[in-house]
């Protein structure tokens, strides 16, 4: 037992990728802490140990820390996830290996550019409401009504925190650099599902009705695999060609 | 020297700041907003439970309008708000949601017929009725005559600012990532940007603006547990705090919220209580109806808050490893609304504690949740004393909160704020010139890197993790919930040595480019500042007002407290703010002093109080033909831009 009365925790090893691009020189390399658990340990409580106590210029990314703002994917032995709500229990054999999501920019360590790429598939995608009537709305009357399920099912589909492990986990993406990936299918999907938008599939078809689109897909589908919001990717990348192929 | 010009600067890519960068761009302005991250993983998406606005579509919110959403609001300060403001947001808050209707918020809607809710721990039918069905619905929330607060089940935030943003992208708003204000640029009375930091880079840059606009949050993490993002540092606040110029209004008017999960501090949103959702003891005994007969689990976030921490004071807490908590039960709303309303929370629930808050009770404590203090504003969002810098949202005490928020009015806030405050930055920008000489933003330019250069140069000295921890401790057991002057006065004291120690901090890793240790040690001696603000601010402040509860001042004390806190912060070697108080006009508010109606709180009465109650009952007495669009009008006239002061219309009472 240790002093506060709690039984003295197993001991993690973290094995990180440590590496600072902006450093002239710096080369990439896997570095080994160790840290005691404490009960309810997650990877966001060990990460922020492990910088306080041992390796202060250590760089990961973390806003939340609740599982709601897609900071803090990594990858987590082999596999993208949100470290913030990962418990360390969570690894019978005790020990972590971390390493940056692949397919974004690397800042350092454990924190990639994950921003400009997610704006770049919102341009791509313009992901905004196209609607002509409501370029001049008249804030002062009743809202337009929509059907209660309707709404329900764009929420669905707009629950997506751009964390990015389903481009990490993309194996198209890896083949085609200027593949959409699963994030842009799935704001199509939701603003196809929106009858606020005025774009029809024809206008669908300019964005995702090629082999950088739904086509390239090669439906490996890392993307459902790895989704932390148990988004549907498989069913909307379904739907979404069998769309296209008619539009 | 890098320079960036630009007309309108926003500090912050949340929902506040976003709304303003659309405004600005909208009037033609040359428009740019910084921020610490991706815009979208602002904390403004952490907001569960939804936003207020008086739409009154649903049965249980008919006859609601902006008169009882302004009554609520202020009531809910604890009449700490400035009630223009607090008029302007209720009248402008329900075309906020329309807005956001248009780009894109899947709001829930009304269906109708009956359904089951839960009311008062029972199951009740209620019926909505045929011509409101598709209009968007609202649910119940703590300190609210009616249901007001409208929602995506619990992904309000979420989808508020991916609308938001996603509308700003339309529009080609640059969004200068991972780039930190580190100081204002001002002369004079007047504020003409921010010396910022590239946190990729380390690079210094001037960005040169007409406008400037603080939207960079609260300041939740001066307290080690906290609901709020890791980021909610408060440095919009510190920096306008260290011009020693901008005064910082109401620092000690702090919220903590009643259902945090313990140990994480995770938010559970009010909705769980809003729901039907209610609050046991260690004897699983309800025991909200025993200290608040009328509202229970449903009374204001402070009182709730209070109330648990009496109970827990009496024994009745559940034990832990991490202290004693209460329980919050929503296993009585039913699976199927908890996996469709609350489905964020559930998922929260399994994560972080590994139970099914469809079976299980969720362990809950009170726990730091939102900064009604911020940089003070005019009700046009400008700081009164430098010309040019703005603030919008939880930064900002423009006032409408007081000394308590209610659910719901945070979101509402960011984006009626942003609405209002936009066009009033906008119209500075239109009538001004940038006038500044160069020279004055390379004083500031090599101020920061100096203290920059310096910092990394010193090899011996204190570790910023440890001045941090201690700050938030001492915030944590002496500026807490509960609040005595003696324990406040040591608060005051230990955080001023904390704040000399930060002088000689350390840093172990020395790289000029990303380094999180640097960062933070530009940031902890700021955060000890606002610290003291607020311990001294709740020191000094002998009364209880809201969220301010002095276990040696019970009472609300109108006579000599009725007025804001000012800080500002004299100069570089100062150790304390200077505070000022701006007293509140009893004579100009719509709604004169009253009681809130909870417990036996008692108040001790202003002077003018009776006066303008016998005024107000004798003006509404003279228009008995008046609606109440007129009786409002000559109770108290307030301003707001043209294109917000039409009229709302609401379903089967038009703008009645």
């Amino acid at each position: 037992m240790t002093t506060n009365g709690q039984p003295k925790g197993r001991t993690l090893v973290f094995n990180i990728l440590r590496f600072n691009p902006q450093e002239k020189g710096d080369k990439p390399r896997m570095v080994r802490y160790e840290v005691e658990e404490a009960p309810g340990m997650t990877i966001f409580i060990a990460l922020n140990h492990i910088r306080e106590q041992m390796e202060p210029s250590l760089q990961f990314d973390f806003v939340c820390r609740a599982g709601i703002c897609g900071s803090c994917g990594m990858v987590i032995n082999g596999r993208p996830d949100l470290a913030c709500r990962t418990l360390t229990t969570k690894f019978p054999e005790g020990e972590i290996t971390l390493m940056p999501l692949p397919a974004f920019e690397l800042i350092g360590d454990l924190s990639v550019n994950t921003g400009e790429f997610m704006r770049s598939v919102a341009e791509r995608v313009e992901s905004w409401i196209h609607s002509e009537e409501a370029k001049a709305p008249d804030l002062d009357v009743l809202e337009e009504r929509m059907d209660p399920d309707t709404a329900d099912a764009i929420y669905e589909l707009d629950r997506c925190i751009e964390c990015g492990c389903c481009i990490s986990a993309c194996g198209t993406l890896r083949m085609r650099e200027k593949f959409l990936g699963a994030r842009g299918f799935m704001s199509v999907a939701r603003f196809m599902a929106d009858p606020r938008d005025d774009r029809t599939d024809a206008d669908w078809y300019e964005v995702i009705g090629d082999d950088d689109g739904v086509f390239g897909c090669m439906t490996l589908l890392g993307c459902e695999d790895t989704c932390p919001k148990d988004l549907p990717h498989q069913a909307k990348i379904a739907y979404l060609r069998r769309r296209m192929v008619k539009a | 020297m890098k320079v960036v010009y630009t007309d309108s600067l926003v500090i912050g890519g949340g929902l506040a700041g976003l709304r303003v960068a659309i405004a600005s761009k909208n009037r033609g302005l040359d428009t740019l907003v910084l921020s610490l991250i991706p815009a979208k993983r602002s904390h403004s998406a952490a907001a569960q439970g939804g936003m207020q606005a008086s739409l009154a579509n649903s049965v249980k919110s008919k006859d609601d309008n902006e008169d009882v959403h302004f009554g609520d609001t202020v009531k809910g300060s604890d009449w700490g708000c400035d009630q223009d403001v607090a008029r302007m947001f209720a009248h402008t808050a329900p075309k906020a949601i329309r807005e956001l209707a248009g780009w894109g918020v899947p709001w829930s809607r009304v269906r109708k017929g009956d359904r089951e809710v839960v009311v008062n721990a029972e199951r009740v039918t209620i019926t909505e009725e045929d011509d409101d069905h598709g209009l968007i619905t609202s649910r119940d929330f703590g300190g609210t005559k009616k249901w007001r607060t409208c929602y995506t089940a619990d992904g309000t935030g979420h989808t508020m600012l991916y609308a938001m943003d996603n509308k700003a992208i339309e529009l080609g708003i640059p969004v200068h990532e991972r780039k930190e204000a580190i100081a204002l640029i001002h002369e004079g009375d007047r504020c003409y940007g921010a010396i910022v930091r590239d946190m990729i880079t380390g690079e210094l840059i001037a960005y040169v603006a007409n406008a400037t606009t603080m939207a960079t949050g609260g300041y939740g993490r001066l307290y080690s547990i906290s609901t709020n993002a890791i980021i909610n540092e408060g440095m919009g606040a510190a920096i306008a705090l260290e011009t020693g110029k901008a005064p910082l209004g109401n620092m000690e008017a702090v919220q903590f919220h009643p259902t945090a999960i313990v140990p994480a501090g995770i938010l559970t949103t009010e909705g769980c209580r809003g729901d039907g959702g209610i609050l046991r003891d260690v004897d699983g005994y309800r025991f909200m109806p025993d200290y608040e007969p009328e509202k229970k689990e449903l009374a204001s976030r402070d009182v709730v808050s209070r109330r648990m921490t009496e109970h827990i004071r009496k024994g009745k807490g559940v034990e832990s490893p991490y202290g004693p908590h209460l329980w919050l039960d929503i296993t009585l709303l039913g699976r199927e609304h908890i996996e469709k309303n609350l489905r964020e929370v559930k998922e929260i629930c399994e994560y972080f504690l590994g139970i099914d808050p469809v079976k299980d009770f969720i362990p809950v404590r009170p726990t730091q949740h939102y900064s009604m203090g911020g940089v003070r504003t005019t009700p046009k969002g400008e700081s009164p004393a430098l010309r040019g810098l703005f603030s919008v949202g939880e930064a900002a005490c423009w006032d409408m909160h007081g000394f308590n928020r209610l659910g719901g009015n945070s979101v509402a806030e960011t984006a009626v704020a942003g609405m209002i405050v936009g066009e009033y930055v906008a119209d500075h920008c239109l009538a001004h010139d940038v006038d500044i000489d160069i020279g004055t933003v390379r004083k500031f330019f090599d101020r920061e890197q100096a203290k920059i250069d310096a910092l990394l140069e010193r090899t011996e000295g204190e570790n910023v993790h440890e001045l941090k921890a201690a700050m938030q401790q001492v915030m944590m057991d002496k500026v807490g919930i509960f609040r005595k002057g003696g324990p406040l006065a040591e608060a005051v004291e230990e955080l001023k040595a904390l704040l000399e120690r930060s002088r000689n901090i350390v840093v172990r890793a020395k790289a000029r480019s990303a380094n999180p240790e640097l960062e933070q040690a530009l940031r902890v001696p700021r955060m000890i500042k606002l610290a003291i603000c607020v311990a001294k601010g709740a020191r000094d402040r002998t009364e209880s007002r809201g969220a301010h509860a002095r276990e040696d001042f019970p009472d609300r004390n109108d006579r000599d407290w009725l007025s804001r806190t000012l800080a500002t912060w004299p100069d570089d070697d100062a150790l304390e703010p200077e505070l000022n108080y701006e007293p509140l006009d009893v004579m100009r508010m719509e709604m004169p002093p009253g009681s809130r109606g909870y417990g036996n709180a008692k108040t001790i009465e202003h002077p003018d109080t009776a006066k303008r109650v016998a005024e107000v009952e004798a003006i509404t007495a003279s228009l008995p033909d008046a609606d109440r669009h007129e009786i409002q009008r000559a109770l108290m006239s307030y301003e707001l831009p043209e294109k917000y002061r039409g009229m709302n219309e609401r379903s089967g009472v038009g703008t009645a």
